[in-house]
Protein backbone atom coordinates (compact mmCIF):
# COMPACT_ATOMS: atom_id res chain seq x y z
CA UNK A 1 0.00 0.00 0.00
CA UNK A 2 1.01 3.69 -0.96
CA UNK A 3 1.46 6.16 1.98
CA UNK A 4 -1.76 8.60 1.85
CA UNK A 5 -0.70 12.18 1.56
CA UNK A 6 -1.63 15.73 2.51
CA UNK A 7 -4.54 14.70 5.12
CA UNK A 8 -5.17 17.11 7.25
CA UNK A 9 -7.52 15.75 10.17
CA UNK A 10 -7.07 18.43 12.58
CA UNK A 11 -9.13 21.26 10.15
CA UNK A 12 -12.25 19.29 10.33
CA UNK A 13 -15.17 17.13 12.32
CA UNK A 14 -14.66 12.86 11.10
CA UNK A 15 -15.59 12.10 7.97
CA UNK A 16 -18.83 10.22 7.70
CA UNK A 17 -18.18 6.49 7.26
CA UNK A 18 -20.30 6.26 4.12
CA UNK A 19 -19.16 2.14 3.63
CA UNK A 20 -20.14 1.67 6.83
CA UNK A 21 -23.33 3.25 6.86
CA UNK A 22 -24.00 1.83 3.86
CA UNK A 23 -23.41 -1.58 4.77
CA UNK A 24 -25.81 -1.13 8.04
CA UNK A 25 -28.04 0.57 5.68
CA UNK A 26 -28.36 -2.38 3.41
CA UNK A 27 -28.26 -4.88 5.91
CA UNK A 28 -31.91 -3.38 7.40
CA UNK A 29 -33.22 -4.02 4.54
CA UNK A 30 -32.49 -7.57 3.99
CA UNK A 31 -30.16 -7.80 1.93
CA UNK A 32 -27.66 -11.01 2.77
CA UNK A 33 -24.44 -10.13 0.54
CA UNK A 34 -22.71 -6.43 1.14
CA UNK A 35 -21.74 -4.55 -1.31
CA UNK A 36 -17.85 -5.23 -2.07
CA UNK A 37 -16.45 -1.44 -3.02
CA UNK A 38 -13.25 -1.36 -5.47
CA UNK A 39 -9.80 -1.80 -3.77
CA UNK A 40 -6.52 -1.50 -5.10
CA UNK A 41 -3.45 -1.73 -4.20
CA UNK A 42 -1.75 -0.40 -6.82
CA UNK A 43 -2.92 3.23 -8.07
CA UNK A 44 -1.69 4.90 -11.23
CA UNK A 45 -0.33 8.00 -11.79
CA UNK A 46 0.19 9.97 -14.81
CA UNK A 47 2.25 13.41 -14.16
CA UNK A 48 1.16 16.40 -16.27
CA UNK A 49 2.61 16.58 -19.66
CA UNK A 50 2.33 20.55 -20.18
CA UNK A 51 1.39 22.88 -18.00
CA UNK A 52 -2.19 23.55 -16.54
CA UNK A 53 -2.08 26.89 -18.78
CA UNK A 54 -1.79 24.99 -21.94
CA UNK A 55 -4.23 22.40 -21.12
CA UNK A 56 -7.65 21.60 -22.12
CA UNK A 57 -9.84 19.63 -19.22
CA UNK A 58 -13.20 18.36 -19.42
CA UNK A 59 -15.44 18.16 -17.03
CA UNK A 60 -17.18 14.51 -15.76
CA UNK A 61 -20.25 13.99 -13.52
CA UNK A 62 -22.22 10.96 -11.77
CA UNK A 63 -25.33 13.42 -12.93
CA UNK A 64 -27.83 12.67 -15.76
CA UNK A 65 -29.11 14.64 -18.18
CA UNK A 66 -32.32 14.35 -17.83
CA UNK A 67 -34.62 12.44 -14.98
CA UNK A 68 -34.34 8.87 -15.22
CA UNK A 69 -36.49 6.57 -13.85
CA UNK A 70 -34.64 4.07 -10.99
CA UNK A 71 -35.10 1.26 -13.74
CA UNK A 72 -33.53 3.13 -16.63
CA UNK A 73 -30.31 1.67 -18.30
CA UNK A 74 -27.75 4.50 -17.17
CA UNK A 75 -25.42 5.28 -20.33
CA UNK A 76 -22.70 7.55 -21.25
CA UNK A 77 -23.97 11.09 -21.89
CA UNK A 78 -22.51 14.71 -23.65
CA UNK A 79 -23.62 17.89 -23.35
CA UNK A 80 -22.25 21.47 -24.35
CA UNK A 81 -19.93 23.13 -21.86
CA UNK A 82 -20.34 26.13 -23.42
CA UNK A 83 -24.11 25.93 -23.38
CA UNK A 84 -25.18 24.04 -20.54
CA UNK A 85 -28.62 22.78 -19.75
CA UNK A 86 -29.85 25.27 -16.42
CA UNK A 87 -29.75 21.83 -14.12
CA UNK A 88 -28.44 17.92 -13.92
CA UNK A 89 -30.72 15.55 -11.79
CA UNK A 90 -29.48 12.16 -9.72
CA UNK A 91 -33.17 11.46 -8.37
CA UNK A 92 -31.79 7.79 -8.84
CA UNK A 93 -28.61 7.87 -7.45
CA UNK A 94 -27.45 7.78 -3.56
CA UNK A 95 -26.65 11.28 -2.39
CA UNK A 96 -27.80 13.13 1.07
CA UNK A 97 -31.43 14.03 -0.21
CA UNK A 98 -32.70 14.86 3.73
CA UNK A 99 -30.07 17.47 3.46
CA UNK A 100 -29.53 19.03 0.07
CA UNK A 101 -30.34 19.46 -3.53
CA UNK A 102 -29.19 19.70 -6.96
CA UNK A 103 -31.17 23.06 -7.70
CA UNK A 104 -27.42 25.29 -7.55
CA UNK A 105 -26.22 23.66 -10.85
CA UNK A 106 -22.30 25.40 -9.37
CA UNK A 107 -22.63 23.23 -6.57
CA UNK A 108 -21.69 20.29 -8.58
CA UNK A 109 -21.63 20.88 -12.33
CA UNK A 110 -18.51 23.81 -11.94
CA UNK A 111 -18.53 24.84 -15.40
CA UNK A 112 -18.97 29.01 -14.75
CA UNK A 113 -15.98 28.44 -12.40
CA UNK A 114 -13.83 26.92 -14.80
CA UNK A 115 -14.96 29.28 -17.61
CA UNK A 116 -13.37 32.17 -14.90
CA UNK A 117 -10.33 29.52 -14.69
CA UNK A 118 -9.48 29.78 -18.73
CA UNK A 119 -10.33 33.53 -18.39
CA UNK A 120 -7.90 33.83 -15.88
CA UNK A 121 -5.14 31.79 -17.32
CA UNK A 122 -4.86 29.30 -14.91
CA UNK A 123 -6.12 26.98 -17.34
CA UNK A 124 -6.14 26.65 -20.97
CA UNK A 125 -9.38 25.76 -22.00
CA UNK A 126 -12.61 24.05 -21.19
CA UNK A 127 -13.15 20.76 -23.36
CA UNK A 128 -16.63 21.71 -25.60
CA UNK A 129 -18.45 18.86 -24.09
CA UNK A 130 -18.79 17.85 -20.43
CA UNK A 131 -20.03 14.10 -20.00
CA UNK A 132 -22.06 12.11 -17.30
CA UNK A 133 -20.43 8.72 -15.98
CA UNK A 134 -23.14 6.03 -15.33
CA UNK A 135 -22.71 4.81 -11.50
CA UNK A 136 -22.84 1.13 -12.00
CA UNK A 137 -23.38 -1.70 -9.53
CA UNK A 138 -21.33 -3.45 -12.11
CA UNK A 139 -17.56 -2.47 -11.74
CA UNK A 140 -16.45 -5.06 -14.61
CA UNK A 141 -19.10 -2.66 -17.15
CA UNK A 142 -17.25 0.55 -15.66
CA UNK A 143 -14.19 -0.96 -16.77
CA UNK A 144 -14.87 -1.96 -20.08
CA UNK A 145 -17.65 -0.19 -21.24
CA UNK A 146 -18.16 3.29 -20.17
CA UNK A 147 -15.04 4.40 -18.53
CA UNK A 148 -13.70 3.41 -22.51
CA UNK A 149 -16.08 5.37 -24.01
CA UNK A 150 -15.55 8.58 -22.15
CA UNK A 151 -12.33 8.72 -22.97
CA UNK A 152 -12.98 8.26 -26.06
CA UNK A 153 -15.10 11.29 -26.09
CA UNK A 154 -12.11 12.94 -24.61
CA UNK A 155 -9.71 12.39 -27.11
CA UNK A 156 -12.27 13.18 -29.25
CA UNK A 157 -11.99 16.33 -27.68
CA UNK A 158 -8.07 16.81 -27.66
CA UNK A 159 -8.10 16.45 -23.74
CA UNK A 160 -5.01 16.61 -21.62
CA UNK A 161 -6.40 16.47 -18.16
CA UNK A 162 -9.91 15.59 -16.68
CA UNK A 163 -11.71 16.77 -13.37
CA UNK A 164 -14.12 14.29 -12.53
CA UNK A 165 -16.99 15.55 -9.60
CA UNK A 166 -19.03 13.04 -8.20
CA UNK A 167 -22.42 13.65 -6.84
CA UNK B 1 -16.17 7.84 -11.10
CA UNK B 2 -12.74 6.50 -8.89
CA UNK B 3 -12.82 3.41 -11.65
CA UNK B 4 -13.26 6.37 -14.29
CA UNK B 5 -10.35 8.30 -12.92
CA UNK B 6 -7.77 5.15 -12.66
CA UNK B 7 -8.82 4.16 -16.41
CA UNK B 8 -8.09 7.66 -17.24
CA UNK B 9 -4.54 7.56 -15.62
CA UNK B 10 -3.55 4.49 -16.96
CA UNK B 11 -4.52 5.41 -20.33
CA UNK B 12 -2.08 8.70 -19.75
CA UNK B 13 -4.55 11.75 -18.82
CA UNK B 14 -3.96 13.23 -15.38
CA UNK B 15 -7.52 13.50 -13.19
CA UNK B 16 -8.26 14.75 -9.82
CA UNK B 17 -11.57 13.67 -8.35
CA UNK B 18 -13.77 16.78 -6.24
CA UNK B 19 -15.78 14.28 -3.88
CA UNK B 20 -16.82 14.05 -0.46
CA UNK B 21 -16.90 10.40 0.24
CA UNK B 22 -13.43 10.09 1.49
CA UNK B 23 -13.61 6.56 2.81
CA UNK B 24 -14.79 5.08 -0.30
CA UNK B 25 -12.62 7.02 -2.64
CA UNK B 26 -9.77 6.10 -0.61
CA UNK B 27 -10.57 2.60 -0.16
CA UNK B 28 -10.21 2.55 -3.47
CA UNK B 29 -7.27 4.30 -4.58
CA UNK B 30 -7.12 6.96 -7.02
CA UNK B 31 -3.90 9.20 -7.95
CA UNK B 32 -5.69 12.57 -6.77
CA UNK B 33 -8.53 13.39 -4.70
CA UNK B 34 -9.95 16.47 -3.15
CA UNK B 35 -11.88 15.80 -0.60
CA UNK B 36 -14.70 18.78 0.55
CA UNK B 37 -16.85 17.78 3.58
CA UNK B 38 -20.37 18.63 1.92
CA UNK B 39 -23.36 16.08 2.27
CA UNK B 40 -23.09 13.86 -1.00
CA UNK B 41 -25.06 15.97 -3.80
CA UNK B 42 -22.61 19.05 -3.36
CA UNK B 43 -18.96 18.63 -3.89
CA UNK B 44 -18.22 22.05 -4.96
CA UNK B 45 -19.70 24.07 -2.15
CA UNK B 46 -22.77 24.53 -0.50
CA UNK B 47 -25.81 25.61 -2.90
CA UNK B 48 -25.70 29.01 -3.92
CA UNK B 49 -22.61 30.48 -2.09
CA UNK B 50 -20.51 31.92 -5.38
CA UNK B 51 -17.44 32.26 -3.22
CA UNK B 52 -17.03 29.25 -1.65
CA UNK B 53 -17.96 27.09 -4.65
CA UNK B 54 -15.44 29.37 -6.77
CA UNK B 55 -12.46 28.70 -4.22
CA UNK B 56 -13.04 25.20 -3.98
CA UNK B 57 -12.97 24.61 -7.98
CA UNK B 58 -10.09 26.58 -8.08
CA UNK B 59 -8.10 24.59 -5.09
CA UNK B 60 -9.05 21.47 -6.81
CA UNK B 61 -7.68 22.19 -10.52
CA UNK B 62 -4.15 23.43 -8.58
CA UNK B 63 -3.85 19.78 -7.57
CA UNK B 64 -3.73 18.70 -10.49
CA UNK B 65 0.38 20.27 -10.97
CA UNK B 66 1.12 19.84 -7.23
CA UNK B 67 0.28 16.28 -6.83
CA UNK B 68 3.74 14.57 -7.27
CA UNK B 69 2.58 10.85 -6.37
CA UNK B 70 -0.65 8.38 -6.62
CA UNK B 71 -3.14 8.94 -3.29
CA UNK B 72 -2.88 12.40 -3.17
CA UNK B 73 -5.49 13.64 -1.36
CA UNK B 74 -6.27 17.24 -0.39
CA UNK B 75 -8.63 18.62 2.30
CA UNK B 76 -10.43 22.20 0.89
CA UNK B 77 -11.08 24.06 4.36
CA UNK B 78 -15.20 25.12 4.08
CA UNK B 79 -17.88 23.54 6.18
CA UNK B 80 -21.45 23.22 4.88
CA UNK B 81 -23.66 24.07 7.76
CA UNK B 82 -22.56 24.79 11.94
CA UNK B 83 -23.69 22.07 13.84
CA UNK B 84 -22.56 19.21 11.37
CA UNK B 85 -26.15 17.41 11.90
CA UNK B 86 -26.68 16.25 8.44
CA UNK B 87 -23.30 13.77 9.14
CA UNK B 88 -25.79 11.74 11.06
CA UNK B 89 -28.99 11.55 8.25
CA UNK B 90 -27.71 9.98 5.17
CA UNK B 91 -29.18 6.46 5.61
CA UNK B 92 -29.61 6.66 9.38
CA UNK B 93 -31.22 3.63 10.96
CA UNK B 94 -33.02 4.42 13.64
CA UNK B 95 -34.80 2.50 16.22
CA UNK B 96 -38.09 1.69 14.90
CA UNK B 97 -36.93 1.86 11.44
CA UNK B 98 -36.82 -1.96 10.97
CA UNK B 99 -40.20 -2.86 9.77
CA UNK B 100 -40.18 0.11 7.44
CA UNK B 101 -36.19 -0.79 5.88
CA UNK B 102 -37.72 -4.78 5.65
CA UNK B 103 -40.95 -3.72 3.39
CA UNK B 104 -38.44 -1.32 1.83
CA UNK B 105 -36.36 -3.46 0.85
CA UNK B 106 -38.48 -6.65 -0.07
CA UNK B 107 -39.68 -3.98 -2.70
CA UNK B 108 -36.17 -3.37 -4.46
CA UNK B 109 -35.72 -6.78 -4.58
CA UNK B 110 -38.98 -7.60 -6.42
CA UNK B 111 -38.10 -4.07 -8.92
CA UNK B 112 -34.58 -6.03 -9.26
CA UNK B 113 -36.23 -9.27 -10.06
CA UNK B 114 -38.29 -7.31 -12.64
CA UNK B 115 -35.38 -5.88 -14.62
CA UNK B 116 -33.23 -9.12 -14.17
CA UNK B 117 -36.53 -10.83 -15.98
CA UNK B 118 -36.40 -8.21 -18.74
CA UNK B 119 -32.69 -8.70 -19.13
CA UNK B 120 -31.78 -5.37 -17.86
CA UNK B 121 -29.63 -5.89 -15.10
CA UNK B 122 -25.46 -6.05 -14.75
CA UNK B 123 -24.32 -7.68 -11.76
CA UNK B 124 -20.74 -9.33 -12.13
Amino acid sequence: MQPQQEYDLSMTSQPVPYMERTRLYYEAQGFEKPYVWAHFDEVPFTPLAKPLQESTLPLITTASLYDRAPTDVREVASASSTTPPPRLYGNDLSWDKKTTHLDDRGSYLPIEYLTELVADGRIGALSKRFHCAPTEYSQKHTLEVDAPEILRRCREDAVDVALLVPL
Amino acid sequence: MCLVARYFEAAGVPTVILGSALDIVEHCGVPRFVYSDMPLGNPCGKPFDREMQRAIVAQTVDVLQTADKPRTTVKVPYPFSGDGSWRERYLEVRAGDAARLAKLGAERRAQRQRVRDEGRVRED
